[in-house]
């Protein structure tokens, strides 16, 4: 089982992520170069957060055109694992392997702080070690993460189950207060349909160590460490 | 040719940058100014394209790259030829 991290430009959470999988886990993890068209037999993706190419002309529109993208397209299409956090989310949004866009925060103002989440969908190779209706302590970092999509999509979505988090408070309530950066539906992450590729804006790799003020996010690296044996 | 493209959010997207622009306009008493709206604006300069293939080449450029078109639209006029 062997991990990839991708790196571009301007990530910034791309060794974090490699900490916690490599050193936390114990797990096989290579970093993987944008410009290469190698996945080196990787059996699952991480598109880490940052600000791949400064966030220029969109946050991930850019990144989306790098060379081992390609390969990730194919990888997603053959059913391999591939997660997008943050700006990661934000890639698979501009490459299309998952529905809808990101504006900008309500309130216009970049966030970085604890926030709450709402498990809702347990049965995905990334929460399966969780409970539907639990309640994980994660950081975002994002000035764009206020989820968007036509009304048809947002229905699709949820008619499909593919809402995997939703901001909530400490006790696991929808309100527009916990909703902090105003996203549809209160969306903190969704998977594609078939199941083999999530985003989420929050950092689970932020959250994974005691150290760290929680150890919510582990949930999810555990899962795919799982769902990989 | 010299062409400039116009990106910005679909009518249907609220622009929180536009409205916070019309706000401050508002207190510094331009009154008149009843909405907003922020944009992107792309010039690019292009070579060995007729003007009949800038027809189909610029949109769907400015559709694949400048925009993304859950979120923007985008119109384009010809500065220079």
């Amino acid at each position: 089982m062997k991990f990839g991290v991708v790196v571009f430009p301007g990530s910034n959470c791309d060794f974090d992520a490699y900490h916690v999988l490599g050193s936390v886990l114990k797990q096989d993890t290579v970093f993987l170069w944008h410009k290469d068209h190698d996945l080196r037999g990787c059996d699952c993706v991480i598109l880490p957060g940052g600000f791949s190419y400064g966030d220029y002309l969109r946050s991930g529109a850019i990144a989306r055109f790098s060379p081992l993208m390609r390969e990730v397209a194919e990888f997603a299409e053959r059913g391999g694992l591939v997660m997008g956090i943050c700006n990661g989310f934000q890639i698979l949004l501009e490459m299309g392997l998952l529905p809808g866009a990101m504006l900008r925060n309500k309130r216009l103002k970049f966030l970085c702080q604890f926030v709450h989440l709402r498990l809702e969908k347990e049965e995905t190779p990334f929460t399966r070690l969780g409970r539907r209706g639990q309640v994980l302590r994660i950081p975002i970092a994002h000035y764009e993460g206020n989820y968007y999509a036509p009304v048809e999509t947002l229905e699709e979505l949820e008619r499909g189950g593919q809402v995997v988090f939703r901001y909530c408070d400490p006790e696991g309530r929808l309100s527009t207060e916990a909703n902090v950066n105003g996203a549809l539906n209160s969306i903190a992450g969704i998977i594609n349909r078939r199941g083999n590729v999530m985003g989420l804006m929050p950092h689970p790799e932020r959250a994974s160590e005691a150290v760290m003020g929680s150890q919510d996010g582990r949930l999810i690296f555990d899962s795919l460490v799982k769902s990989l044996r | 040719m010299k062409i400039r493209i116009l990106v910005s959010f679909k009518d249907s997207v609220l622009d929180p940058q536009g409205q916070t622009v019309m706000n401050a306009l508002h207190t510094l008493g331009y009154g008149f100014v009843k909405n907003a709206r922020q944009g992107k604006v792309f010039e690019l300069e292009v070579e060995g394209l007729s003007r009949e293939q800038a027809e189909t080449a610029i949109p769907e450029l400015a559709d694949r790259v400048l925009a993304n078109p859950i979120i923007e639209k985008f119109s384009w006029q010809v500065l220079e030829t």
